[in-house]
């Protein structure tokens, strides 16, 4: 009675893994999601990319190649765990490429100046350490494995974006306000990144059931703005919501209304940048198609020859 | 004769070799190759780094690392020009890093030996790194030569179209630490060797008339120093 034993592993908080039974909408959804998440790694590669030969200081140079560099990583740990279920890389990619699945919405915002290098790091990995914390406990095992990892990694960027504001803010006035033009900007897009709000998140109660999601957007929304608040009286910048405001009875913060019809235009592909995201990626995977080629080729070739040697 | 021409010639090597490498970084053909670039390019920026950290301190004259890479136009730039054209076919990358890294390798496997204490210890650092780099590009070069009959072509015309910047690299250097003419043979035979066992022919392409040591450059590498000093300059004397 494989549902049972799933129902049960979930009932004790136990680990799916990869050769137990799963109901089939369950492997669905976090092919998905896994995929999805993947697909955000390596297209986040391109707004950071974009500022990598102009970075200001050869220090600065070799961080940001090594933060690109782990996202490329990250994308790696991702796609190998979502291929844990029966799907492949290529196939994924594809999905990617043709349009049919997502990557966060976020990185269809520009990175028009060198502080949204640092407002990306200490927002955007900020957020997203704030959604992928909980999913080191993902009832899928090698999804919540997968996650460990790659939060270690976030949580340095995150630094190092905050480091990157504090820096400019504390600077010159020019690179102060480079630095507060950047946080308008990305702001009220880092608090779209947790998704819709509760009660127009049609899948979310299936995902809590199941044990992949264990908080809901809002809730995970709240915690983000609580956390960066105090952090930007840190650095001396201003976010750019006149309702912010300590709430004593609630005990947290209180902000002003994310504009979620912007969210489902960048989502249906009008943002800044989406074509621009997507010519690049797909770009890339086109013009290495005969690299790819060859090595299979080769490879074959080699095989071959070993046999044909034995 | 003063350390800091070759210094800073071996710093600028490495520094446009890494700008160079690091476009790649989001744009190669498959992900393992964005990391594995994003690593050879890294090392390259650390060699340039401690170089030039060092050109600067032997020089006397308080200039950082940043100086040297942001506040130099390209008369003052001492790289080779296999190093700073542009590099956005897969094939001149691994044939150009195939033709660097094998000649970084002997180099700073003969510095690491030399009478000056940092230089050699930066070269024995080094050594290591670009050995993995030849490595890599050796493999590339054996699975697009003897791959398909579109990767064999490519990766020709992409040996003959680096080719005639080979010779540069072994042209005097003032005040060189290593005669550049005694790495020659060594390079070549290796070079070579990998060109064979890729089932691709030795190019015959002639040299150019090259003068990057005296900062005689191509066009090209004045487009790649606006791109990277052009923040830095645009805000003189501040942290970033
Ligand atoms: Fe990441
Ligand atoms: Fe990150």
């Amino acid at each position: 009675m494989p549902e049972v034993t799933f129902d049960q592993l979930l009932a004790d908080d136990g680990r799916v893994e990869p050769r137990d039974e799963m109901p089939d909408a369950y492997r669905r959804t976090l092919i998905r999601q896994i995929a999805q998440h993947a697909h955000s790694e390596i297209i986040g590669m391109q707004p950071e990319g974009n500022w990598i030969s102009r970075a200001p200081s050869l220090r600065r140079k070799a961080i940001l190649m090594a933060k690109v560099q782990d996202e490329a990583g990250h994308g790696l740990y991702l796609y190998a765990a979502a291929e844990t279920l029966g799907v492949d890389r290529a196939d994924l990619l594809d999905q990617l490429h043709t349009g049919r699945q997502k990557y966060s919405s976020i990185f269809n915002y520009p990175t028009l100046s060198w502080a949204d290098v640092g407002a990306i790091g200490w927002l955007v990995d900020g957020a997203a350490i704030v959604n992928q914390v909980p999913l080191c406990r993902c009832s899928y095992g090698p999804y919540a494995r997968a996650m460990v990892r790659v939060c270690k990694e976030e949580s340095f960027h995150q630094r190092q974006g905050f480091e990157i504001l504090h820096t400019l803010a504390h600077g010159s006035p020019a690179q102060h306000a480079m630095a507060q033009d950047a946080v308008d900007r990305y702001w009220w897009p880092s608090l779209m990144m947790f998704g819709p709000p509760d009660d127009d998140s049609p899948n979310s109660a299936r995902s809590m059931a199941w044990g992949i999601k264990r908080f809901s957007n809002d809730e995970l929304r709240q915690r983000f703005v609580d956390m960066t608040v105090p952090q930007a009286e840190v650095l001396g910048l201003t976010l750019p919501d006149p309702e912010l405001r300590w709430d004593e009875e609630r005990g947290h913060y209180a902000f002003g209304t994310v504009d979620f019809s912007e969210l489902q235009e960048v989502i249906a592909g009008n943002g800044p940048c989406n074509r621009d995201r997507m010519a690049h990626r797909v770009g890339a995977h086109e013009d290495g198609a005969w690299v790819r080629d060859a090595a299979t080729a080769y490879a074959l070739k080699q095989a071959a020859r070993t046999e044909g040697a034995a | 004769m003063s350390l800091v021409p070759y210094v800073l010639a071996l710093a600028d090597d490495a520094l446009v070799s890494a700008q160079r490498t690091a476009w790649w970084i989001s744009r190669a053909p498959e992900l393992e190759e964005d990391l594995a670039l994003a690593n050879i390019g890294l090392d390259q920026l650390g060699q340039a780094r401690s170089l030039l950290s060092y050109a600067g301190a032997v020089e006397g004259a308080g200039r950082t690392e940043d100086d040297l890479a942001y506040l130099r136009d390209d008369r003052d730039f001492r790289n080779v020009w296999l190093v700073e054209r542009p590099q956005t076919d897969f094939g001149v990358t691994m044939a150009r890093l195939l033709v660097f890294s094998s000649w970084q390798c002997e180099l700073y496997a003969a510095l690491a030996s030399c009478g000056d204490p940092t230089v050699s210890a930066i070269a024995a650092k080094a050594v290591k790194e670009v050995a993995y780099h030849r490595d890599h590009a050796r493999l590339w070069t054996l699975r697009l030569g003897d791959g398909t009959e579109e990767s064999h072509q490519r990766m020709q015309a992409a040996l003959d179209a680096e080719w005639p910047y080979v010779e540069e690299l072994f042209e005097p250097v003032d005040g060189a630490l290593v005669d550049p003419a005694s790495l020659r043979t060594a390079v070549l035979d290796r070079v070579q060797s990998v060109v064979q066992d890729a089932t691709l022919a030795v190019p015959t392409t002639a040299p150019v008339v090259g003068g990057g040591r005296r900062g005689l450059h191509t066009e090209h590498l004045g487009h790649l120093l606006a791109d990277m000093q052009h923040l830095h300059r645009s805000h003189p004397g501040v942290t970033w």
